[in-house]
């Protein structure tokens, strides 16, 4: 048994802890927020790039298609985008993205490489000795087009120039504050058509009919917005991952400071218990006392 | 019969209302679109967006992208647009002062830190025309 002494400072110490994690579920809440609303703002531009996307495709005559839309014959290397985070104390979240990623891609025949969002990512990578190419961490949150635009130009880049065949995106995907769940994407060649005789659908087709002017070709176009595309998607994918962070993060310090106050109750209760003893003892002690002079004195 | 005009960036819708006619920097020159145009598909240029809605006129800068336009709707696809009157000169100035001082330093040709502030003093250029066309129409 403890000293009371000791016991008090046990409590104090646990408070402090709960007063941290309280703060933290504050800042999380605060931050899935932000991270939520951005990803609505990409909403328009992702429902209007899409539009034109399956309209271009579908042209007629279109035989010559886009390299970036252009199913390769042979897949010899392939390339994963995985968005994880760069702090831990965040539930399961880090470890979850990368048991799916990792699950999803062992039964590739082809050599896998990794570009990673995020060091805890990097880290549980590097650990399994798995190819990491680049690295992209310290992202504000939320952040904006712009700081998120270069790892969209990587992927394509390398991907044009014939280093990878395929471009696949893994995140996490923000369903609710309590749920969130690891997404494959592929990302590159764009899959046009598949997609829109799918989910996409109910964005809206375009009126095919109508015959278009194209300034300067139909390619140019392409060429401008695929790439746009296909970083809107990793900027979509970076975003909801977020939101999932910081909803894991959020959920794990409630639970934390929820065990610390049943903790704080419970040490307190074994306190205020060795405290009542002590002076129970005490007076047990003086009554025994007063009892034997009393008798002595008789 | 007014034409529907929306401008999207990446991030954010910038602007969306029915307009009287929409001027766009396509990639074949500066295009002008009235209702009822027929179907066109163009790239963007650097440059200005004029949409007039009964006779009074907003500015957009526009760093490229896509524009969509069929009979009864124009839609910008932009890398970056933003509202004329949004524009702060002074930063804008301040912009295209730093940018110009790192180019004189001396940064390497075909660097992407050289494109990059070459990309920057462009846009900052940019904001400093539109927000003294602004002004000059405001006046006139």
């Amino acid at each position: 048994m403890p000293s009371t002494r000791e016991m008090r400072l046990r409590i104090r110490s646990v408070k402090n802890i709960a007063q941290v994690t309280r703060a933290l579920e504050a800042v999380s809440a605060s931050k899935v927020r932000r991270a939520t609303q951005a990803v609505t703002a990409t909403k328009p531009y992702a429902e209007k790039a899409w539009k034109v996307l399956v309209h271009l495709a579908r042209q007629p005559g279109h035989n010559a298609l886009h390299p970036l839309l252009k199913e390769r014959d042979e897949v010899k290397r392939v390339l994963v985008l995985m968005v994880s985070g760069d702090r831990g104390l965040a539930g399961a979240y880090n470890v979850n993205i990368l048991r799916y990623t990792l699950d999803a891609f062992k039964d590739f025949k082809q050599p896998v490489s990794f570009v990673v969002v995020g060091r805890k990512g990097r880290d549980l990578l590097l650990r399994r000795r798995l190819n990491v190419v680049a690295e992209f961490s310290d992202l504000p949150s939320p952040p904006s087009f712009l700081d998120v635009s270069q790892v969209g130009r990587l992927l394509v880049d390398d991907f044009l120039r014939g280093e990878y065949d395929q471009v696949y995106l893994c995140y996490t995907n923000f369903v609710t504050m309590l749920r969130q769940e690891p997404v494959i994407q592929k990302l590159l060649p764009l899959e046009v058509e598949f997609v829109a005789d799918g989910k996409h659908d109910k964005m809206g087709t375009h009126r095919t009919h109508s015959v278009f002017t194209y300034e300067p070709d139909q390619n140019e176009i392409l060429n401008q917005i695929v790439p746009r595309f296909t970083a809107l998607q990793v900027y979509q994918a970076i975003l909801s991952s977020q939101a999932s962070e910081h909803a894991a993060r959020m959920v794990a310090m409630r639970n934390a400071t929820d065990s610390a106050l049943d903790l704080i109750d419970s040490l307190q209760l074994d306190y205020n218990k060795a405290r009542q003893q002590a002076i129970t003892n005490d007076i047990l002690d003086i009554s025994g006392g007063a009892e034997a002079l009393a008798q002595s004195g008789a | 019969m007014p034409i529907r005009c929306e401008i999207v960036s990446q991030d954010r819708v910038v602007y969306t209302d029915d307009v009287d006619i929409v001027v766009l920097p396509g990639a074949g020159g500066v295009m002008g679109v009235l209702p009822n145009h027929s179907p066109v598909l163009t790239t963007l240029q650097f440059g200005i967006i004029t949409v007039r809605k009964k006779g009074e006129e907003q500015f957009f800068t526009v760093a490229g992208g896509v524009a969509e336009v069929q009979p009864d709707q124009v839609t910008v696809l932009a890398d970056a647009a933003e509202n004329v009157e949004e524009i702060d000169t002074q930063r804008a100035e301040a912009a295209r002062k730093r940018a110009e001082e790192l180019l004189q330093k001396g940064v390497g040709p075909d660097t992407d830190q050289y494109l990059a502030i070459q990309a920057a003093l462009r846009r900052s250029n940019l904001r400093i025309d539109a927000a003294q066309r602004l002004r000059r129409s405001r006046r006139s």
